[in-house]
């Protein structure tokens, strides 16, 4: 099994790093004006795609996730989140239809 | 020299127990044998306090009136005897017990993962036992098990806080176990140990500790919620603060339910293994019991407002959540016909653990039967908080999970212990809990048909059911003497039993391929597995001869 | 005879614990124990979230007005401080990666003065809170208007529901930043002590997750706490 230490990568990782850490302020910035803007139902969505990108892009890279040579990894976090999302799904099956009963 | 057969020696030899003495030695232990040892002594005094509020439960239902006790203390005694049992018993007992003891000797590693995580995890329940052993002591909790709001916030005088804590340092421990465990078997398989070369318990321990990873921090999330609801009046579960009583509910079962499979799966581990041995034959369909245990794992996760029917949820989630928990069912169905299938043409040997192993085969069944008599929404609506429920649940915990540890502990006694249990007394104590059992638990199941609730101190409105409670007091007073005795004897056993050879059993697993009682670290060599799970075509049951081991 | 000479033919790190074969065996182990741990800890905040899901649906409008309340300008800082900081933390491990003992000092050394900052930004929202009697309890008042709802007013049971979840939630983030403080002191300590190698840096990589994990709940906390119906 092969290592999967970052030094070994062929360039340096630090402009990477770096366009990350651009990027996720970037999306900070985007967030907090956006949300000023009416966009009425889709203020939400815009907010929460912001930040499941900036989340992403931190688990990606800064927490080595893309480099990571099993998938393993990728498993337990996808997996994490199917559970994390039936929780607040079949909840709302619950709430969502209460009004109807 | 660990790996050659002997039919005991009269020398002892290093082993885990006798390598170091001294009670530093034990309490800061990594071994993760000598953790399991000591996860074995806490539990059992935990079942003995469970049991204990069993008895007076027991007792005061004796008579309609509520003459032993009065209403609020019965509040307690029900709820004590829960959280004790589920908490405190029933979810450490096999995964930290066998699980740990047995788990990296299955797949040929020397410990698990992370052994100092393993002692943090036995402190972690010490502390959390240790703490509801003083709630208990200073006026315990009478919420029932559930801590339901809003009377577990707002209204109870008890001490709901103390006991939320109790639990949610607890359920640490919990969780910790779990990640070993997934770590370990991902992570130290001996070469050759491919997936699936792994022996069923531990597929069946992978699968709860998904559980116990992904479940257990929301009820610790929710306790977190109720202490700090009832110590600063915050109202999200209050409906007179415009919060929910439903979302404990909901936050509470998507636990509570995957717990439940928290209990059963190592049991269903513990059986496999047994059955496969005490019939001489390879499991049938391992694939298929393999997958089953993570299918559970899994769909575990889909039904908890079953729990809910009846408490104010939409009928349209209770039709989704009622199908989801048919749908359960189905892998539990699938393990009983592949154990069904293995005990055919098998040749059958009765020896104790085989006999805990029969009664975890009919008794989990009648129990998992009757679950789907609660999934089914009509019935629900007149049987929930009956003892209809009640009998359910201890058929699966009492008559499966339990039933499923006793088998593993005479299992594998000897390899724990080194010595021998006294065979007639182990066969006598099964047949007497199993008598015990049915005679404490099958009059619930017509109890609650007839409408019986639970949860009532005092049935004096329905005098008709005291006979009934009578038969039921009277097995649980056998049952808890078949308890005694296994505790008596393995006692015994430790002073005087016979030495037993390192696979008194001829049974396949690499952990009967070292020592018994193994040494500190397990294995002289790593084995290097070039062989299929349960292959006892290669090993005869008479003579035990030596399983070749390539080096 | 415990493996404690050497393995496959390398020197033997002291750090290689005994029941592990090979270094590469124990540093896969750790990351994957410590991945398994941050998703135990998504469940934990899971609850959280939940809680504040189904809230947020029921009583949309008092929860946007207590959201107004609370400090966005403020939160963003502190998103932008804890970005800052995870960026500080991979720039530690490269530093240890590539010996660079200097600079891995200093990144961890940051890392923790972001860190303080928000908390100490926290701390000031806190008290801006508790003055103006925003925390749940018996001193909670919150009347204000609803936004392009003339004439009426919040719920403030409903608001103090929100504030519930704001302190709970926020609390428990920050309880995880002390415990990472915590942590990272170890680190630096450690990283001190040239206990971090290129070959050996476990501790680093495993806090470095954790620390980016508790930047990920930061990242959805902000919008959903501070910026509900900002744009009124």
């Amino acid at each position: 099994m092969s290592g999967h230490s970052t030094s070994e990568h062929s360039k340096s990782p630090l402009a990477t790093y770096f366009a990350v850490w651009i990027a996720l302020l970037c999306g900070t910035a985007l967030t907090y004006y956006a949300a000023k803007l009416n966009l009425g139902v889709f203020n939400s969505a815009v907010a929460l795609t912001i930040a499941t990108t900036k989340a992403l892009l931190v688990a990606l890279f800064f927490m080595h996730l893309k480099g990571a040579s099993e998938k393993l990894l990728k498993v337990v976090v996808v997996s994490t989140i199917f559970f994390l999302i039936l929780l607040l799904a079949l909840s709302m099956a619950d709430y969502g239809t209460r009004h109807l009963s | 020299m660990s790996m050659a057969t002997s039919t005991g020696q009269p020398v002892e030899r290093e082993n885990y127990l006798n390598k170091h003495y001294g009670v530093g030695s034990w309490l800061l232990t990594t071994d993760h044998k000598r953790i399991a040892l000591l996860y074995l002594i806490s539990i059992t005094f935990f079942f003995f306090i469970g049991g204990f509020f069993a008895l007076l439960i027991r007792l005061e239902l004796l008579t309609p009136a509520s003459d032993l006790v009065q209403a609020d203390t019965y509040n307690k005694l029900f709820t004590m005897h829960g959280q004790v049992m589920v908490f405190f018993f029933l979810i450490p007992s096999i995964p930290a017990v066998l699980g740990n003891f047995l788990v990296p000797m299955m797949i040929g590693a020397k410990d698990l993962a992370f052994p100092r995580i393993n002692l943090l995890s036995w402190y972690l329940y010490i502390i959390g036992g240790l703490m509801m052993l003083h709630c208990m002591l200073t006026g315990g909790v009478d919420t029932g098990w559930t801590f339901y709001t809003p009377f577990s916030t707002a209204f109870s005088n008890t001490k709901v806080i103390e006991a939320g804590l109790a639990i949610f340092v607890a359920g640490f421990s919990s969780i910790l176990t779990g990640l070993n465990f997934i770590v370990t078997i991902h992570r130290m398989r001996a070469p050759g140990m491919t997936w699936t070369r792994l022996p069923l318990f531990i597929w069946a321990h992978y699968a709860t500790s998904i559980i116990q990873v992904l479940g257990t921090p929301v009820v610790a999330i929710t306790l977190v919620l109720v202490v700090a609801e009832r110590a600063l009046h915050l109202g999200i579960f209050d409906p007179k603060l415009g919060g929910d009583p439903l979302l404990f509910q909901h936050l509470f079962w998507f636990y509570s339910h995957p717990a439940v499979y928290i209990m059963i799966l190592p049991s269903m581990g513990v059986v496999t293994e047994i059955i496969a041995c005490f019939s001489r034959k390879r499991i049938f369909g391992y694939s298929f019991v393999a997958l089953s245990s993570i299918a559970i794992a899994v769909f575990g996760f889909l039904v908890w407002a079953h729990h809910m029917f009846v408490a104010g949820i939409s009928v349209y989630a209770a039709l989704v959540f009622s199908i989801l928990s048919y749908a359960v069912a189905v892998p539990s169905a699938v393990k009983v016909f592949n154990w069904t299938a293995t005990l055919y043409k098998g040749s059958v040997h009765y020896d104790a653990p085989m006999l805990y192993a029969f009664g975890f085969l009919g008794l989990f069944t009648i129990g998992g039967l009757t679950g789907l008599f609660l999934a089914c929404l009509g019935v629900d609506m007149h049987v929930h908080d009956t003892y209809f429920v009640i009998a359910h649940f201890h058929y699966i915990m009492v008559g499966g999970a339990l039933m499923g540890y006793l088998g593993g502990m005479h299992f594998w006694w000897p390899k724990i212990s080194g010595k021998l249990y006294p065979e007639g007394w182990a066969r006598l104590a099964a047949l007497i809990v199993f008598i015990g059992f049915n005679l404490t638990f099958f009059p619930q199941f017509l109890l609650g048909y007839l409408g019986m609730p639970r949860r009532y101190a005092d049935y004096s409105h329905m005098p008709e059911f005291q006979i009934l409670n009578v038969f039921s007091t009277a097995g649980s007073t056998v049952l808890g003497v078949g308890y005694l005795l296994p505790m008596i004897y393995f006692l015994w056993s430790m002073r005087y039993g016979k030495p037993a050879p390192d696979n008194p059993w001829n049974a396949a697993g690499l952990e009967w391929k070292t020592q018994s009682p193994p040494t500190t670290f397990n294995f002289e060599e790593e084995p290097v597995v070039t062989w299929e799970a349960y292959n006892y075509e290669e090993i005869d049951a008479p003579h035990p001869q030596e399983v070749p081991v390539a080096r | 005879m415990h493996d404690s000479a050497t393995v496959h033919g390398e020197t033997h790190n002291p750090a290689l614990l005994h029941h592990f074969a090979t270094e590469e065996q124990q540093r896969d182990s750790a990351n994957f124990g410590m991945w398994i741990f941050l998703a135990t800890e998504v469940m934990f905040f899971g609850g959280l979230f939940c809680a504040y899901l189904i809230y947020r649906g029921w009583y949309y409008n008092d929860f946007a007005t207590a959201s107004r309340s609370i400090d966005a300008a403020l939160g963003g800082t502190n998103t932008a401080v804890l970005i800052c900081s995870s960026l500080t933390v991979v720039l530690a491990i490269w530093a240890a990666q590539t010996s660079r003992r200097g600079l891995m000092l200093a990144m961890l050394v940051l890392t923790m003065l972001f860190g303080a900052t928000f908390l100490g930004i926290k701390g000031i929202e806190y008290h801006d809170k508790f003055v103006e009697h925003h925390v749940p309890g018996s001193s909670f008042d919150f009347h204000d208007p609803i936004p392009d709802h003339p004439g009426e007013f919040v719920n403030p049971q409903h608001a103090q529901i929100f504030f519930a979840l704001y302190f709970v939630m926020t609390g428990l983030h920050a309880l995880h930043m002390v415990v990472g403080l915590g942590i990272f002191t170890w680190l630096l300590w450690a990283a001190w002590k040239g206990r971090f190698t290129p070959e050996y840096h476990t501790p680093l990589e495993i806090g470095g997750l954790y620390w980016h994990f508790v930047d990920i709940v930061w990242i959805y906390l902000f919008p959903l706490l501070y910026l509900i119906d900002r744009h009124k």
